[in-house]
C-alpha cells in the first residue's frame, strides 16, 4: 500500500514536472525567435535609410521604404475592404439570424474559412482577378487580405453584439425606435470596442500574411503608390531577399522582418489591452 | 394588489398608444428601414456563406485540363516534369502530410503539458502572462518562422542534431530509413519541427478552454477521493474533454497542412520521394509558393491549381471536422447545465 502510494506520488511529481518543461520549450522558442529576430534585425531598423530608401538592387545600399509604404496601401485598403462587410455579416449572425439555420451555417462556414490555408485565398483571387485582368495589381493583393479580414471580423462581431445585454436593445425599442436604428445607435455603440478588437486582430492577422501576396500583388522594386500595378510590399520583399545569396539583402530582410514583428505583436498587445479594459 | 397590476399595465399601454402622435408610429417608414437593413445585412452574410463555395468552383474551372488529362491517378503519380507536361500530387501530398505529422507528434503532448500547468499548476497570477506569451507565437507571421528556420536554426540542427540522430536511431532497423543519409540542416524533419512550435499556440489554447469547462464539482470528488493531480487530469478531465481536445487537435492539423511560407524556406523544395525525414521534400503549399508565379504552359498552370484544389479541400475537411467535434462539446455542456 505505501509503496504505491509512492509510485503514484512519484508518477504525479514526473509528469507534472514534465509539464512545466513543455511551458518552458513553448517559452524558450518564442524568446529565441524575438530574440534573434532583434539581435539579426536591430541594427537594420536604427538606420534611418531603411524608412527613405528604396529596395536596393544587390550589392548597393538601400532601404525598404517602398515595400513599408506598399504594406500599409494594401493592408489599409484591405481593411476598409473588409471590415464593413464583416461587421454587416456579423450583425447578420448575431441580430437577426440568432440560431437560425442559416446563420448556424455562415457561423460553420465562417470559422473554416478564419483557418483556410491563406496560399489557397491566393490562388482563388489569381484565377477570378489576376487572369481575368491579366496583370498582377495592388488591388489583388488588398482583395485577397480582405477575404482574410472578412471571417475575423464577422466572428468577433457576432460574438461581441451577442455579449450586449437584452435589456437596452429591449429599451431602445420600447423608446419606439425602429430595429435597425437600435442596431445602429444603441448595440453597436456598446460593443465598439469589442469590434475594434477584431478589427485589429484582423489587421494584426494580415500585416505578416505573405502568401496570398505572391500571386496578387507581387513586388515592385520601385516607389509605386499605384493600386492598378503590382506594388512593392515587405513580407514579399523580406521573402526574395531572404532566400538571395546577397548578404546586404539579408540584412534588408531581418530589418523587415524585426519591423513587421513590432508592428504584428504591438498591434496584438493593443487589441489585448483594449479588451481587457473592456473586461 | 398583484390583481390590479395587469390591468393598470394594460390600461396605460392603450394610453400611451393613443396619446403618441401619427408620425411617431410610422409603421411603414419604420418597417421599410428594418428591411432594408435587415435585408443588407443578410446579403453580406451570404456572401460569406458563397465565399467558400466560390473558391471551390474558381479551383475546380481553373484545374479543369488536368482533372480530365490524368484523372484520379494525379494523386498518387510521382511524376513532376514541367518540360514533358508531365505532372503528379504524389510528393507534394507526401511531404504535407509528413510535416503536419510530425508537428503533431510534437505539438500535441507539449500542447497538453502547457494546457495542464496553465489550468492546474500555475499561480493565478501568472496564468495571464503565460497564458498570454504562448498565444503571442501564434501572432508571429510565419514568414518569420520561416526565416529563423533557415538562417538560424537549420544551420544549428545539422552541426549538432542531426549527427546525433543519424548516429543514435539511423542504427536501429526500420526506424533506420527514417533517419538517413547526410544532415542537411533543411529538410522535412526540420519543417515539421519548426510547424509543431507554430501549432502549440492553437492547440494550447483549445485545451486551456476546455479543461476550463470541466465542472468543478467533478475534479473535487476525484480529488477528495484521494487522486493525484496527474490523475485528475487524466482520468477525469481528459475524458470529459475528450470531444474538444480531439476538435482542438483537428484545428492544429488543420493549420499545419495549410502552412505556407515556414515550410517553404526551410522543407528545400526538391521533388523527390524519399524515406528518409532528412531529406529535402516539398508540400502542396510550397510547391504553390515557388513555383506558382514562374510557371508556364497551360498544364503546369492547371496541375498547380489542382494542388491548391486538393489542398482546400483536405484542410476544409479537417477544419470542418474540428469545428463539429467543439460544436458537440459546446452542446454537451450545455445540455449538462
Amino acid at each position: 500500500m505505501n509503496s504505491l502510494y509512492r509510485a503514484r506520488k512519484r508518477q504525479n511529481a514526473l509528469l507534472l514536472f514534465v509539464s512545466c518543461l513543455a511551458l518552458a520549450f513553448g517559452l524558450f522558442w518564442l524568446v529565441w525567435i524575438l530574440g534573434t529576430l532583434f539581435y539579426e534585425g536591430g541594427a537594420a531598423l536604427l538606420r534611418t535609410q531603411l524608412y527613405y530608401a528604396m529596395t536596393p538592387p544587390p550589392g548597393d545600399d538601400g532601404g525598404l521604404a517602398n515595400a513599408i509604404v506598399g504594406s500599409l496601401v494594401i493592408v489599409a485598403s484591405a481593411t476598409l475592404l473588409g471590415t464593413p462587410i464583416g461587421i454587416l455579416a456579423g450583425t447578420y449572425l448575431a441580430e437577426y439570424g440568432k440560431r437560425s439555420r442559416l446563420a448556424a451555417a455562415t457561423r460553420f462556414l465562417n470559422d473554416v474559412l478564419l483557418s483556410a490555408p491563406s496560399i489557397v485565398i491566393g490562388l482563388f483571387v489569381y484565377t477570378v482577378y489576376v487572369a481575368r485582368v491579366k496583370h498582377f495589381s495592388g488591388w489583388a493583393g488588398a482583395i485577397a487580405l480582405s477575404l482574410i479580414v472578412i471571417p475575423v471580423v464577422v466572428r468577433t462581431t457576432d460574438d461581441m453584439l451577442k455579449l450586449v445585454p437584452n435589456s437596452l436593445r429591449e429599451a431602445a425599442i420600447a423608446l419606439g425606435c425602429p430595429s435597425w436604428k437600435m442596431i445602429v445607435i444603441v448595440t453597436y455603440r456598446a460593443a465598439r470596442t469589442g469590434i475594434m478588437t477584431g478589427v485589429l486582430l484582423a489587421v494584426a492577422r494580415i500585416s505578416g500574411e505573405t502568401a496570398p501576396l505572391l500571386f496578387t500583388a507581387l513586388n515592385n522594386q520601385f516607389w509605386s503608390l499605384d493600386l492598378n500595378r503590382p506594388m512593392s510590399n515587405l513580407p514579399t520583399v523580406i521573402f526574395q531577399f531572404a532566400m538571395s545569396p546577397y548578404a546586404d539583402w539579408h540584412r534588408l530582410a531581418w530589418g523587415g522582418a524585426a519591423l513587421i514583428t513590432l508592428a504584428v505583436l504591438g498591434l496584438n498587445v493593443v487589441a489585448r489591452a483594449l479588451f481587457a479594459r473592456k473586461q | 394588489m398583484s390583481a390590479v397590476l395587469p390591468i393598470s399595465e394594460s390600461t396605460s399601454n392603450d394610453e400611451i398608444a393613443r396619446a403618441a402622435p401619427p408620425g411617431a408610429h410610422a409603421p411603414a417608414r419604420a418597417s421599410w428601414g428594418d428591411a432594408l437593413f435587415e435585408n443588407l445585412t443578410r446579403l453580406f452574410a451570404l456572401l460569406v456563406f458563397a465565399l467558400l463555395a466560390a473558391i471551390l468552383i474558381s479551383l475546380v474551372v481553373g484545374s479543369q485540363l488536368t482533372l480530365h488529362k490524368y484523372g484520379v491517378g494525379f494523386l498518387w503519380s510521382a511524376d513532376w516534369d514541367p518540360v514533358q507536361d508531365n505532372f503528379g500530387a504524389l510528393v507534394p501530398i507526401y511531404g504535407t502530410l509528413v510535416t503536419s505529422l510530425i508537428a503533431m507528434l510534437i505539438g500535441v503532448p507539449v500542447s497538453f503539458g502547457i494546457a495542464l500547468f496553465l489550468t492546474e499548476l500555475s499561480p493565478p497570477w501568472l496564468k495571464r502572462p503565460l497564458g498570454t506569451a504562448i498565444e503571442l507565437l501564434a501572432a508571429i507571421p510565419s514568414i518569420i518562422y520561416g526565416m529563423w528556420g533557415l538562417f538560424i536554426f537549420a544551420p544549428l540542427f545539422q552541426a549538432h542534431v542531426q549527427p546525433a540522430l543519424v548516429d543514435s536511431l539511423g542504427a536501429v532497423p526500420w526506424l533506420g530509413a527514417l533517419f538517413a543519409g547526410p544532415p542537411l540542416g533543411i529538410g522535412m524533419l526540420t519543417a515539421g519541427l519548426i510547424l509543431s512550435i507554430m501549432v502549440i499556440p492553437f492547440i494550447a489554447a483549445v485545451m486551456r478552454d476546455v479543461f476550463e469547462l470541466v465542472p468543478p464539482l467533478l475534479k473535487e470528488s476525484a480529488y477528495g477521493l484521494g487522486s493525484t493531480t496527474w490523475e485528475v487530469m487524466w482520468r477525469v478531465v481528459l475524458p470529459y474533454t475528450k470531444v474538444g481536445v480531439v476538435g482542438g487537435i483537428m484545428l492544429g492539423l488543420g493549420r499545419a497542412l495549410g502552412e505556407t511560407m515556414a515550410v517553404t524556406f526551410v522543407i528545400g523544395n526538391a521533388h523527390q520521394l524519399a524515406a528518409s525525414l532528412m531529406a529535402p521534400g516539398n508540400s502542396i503549399a510550397s510547391a504553390l509558393a515557388n513555383e506558382f508565379t514562374e510557371a508556364v504552359g497551360d498544364t503546369y498552370f492547371s496541375a498547380l491549381i489542382e494542388l491548391g484544389l486538393l489542398l482546400f479541400l483536405i484542410t476544409t475537411i479537417v477544419l470542418a471536422f474540428s469545428k463539429l467535434l467543439l460544436m458537440r462539446l459546446a452542446r454537451h455542456e450545455g445540455a449538462a447545465s
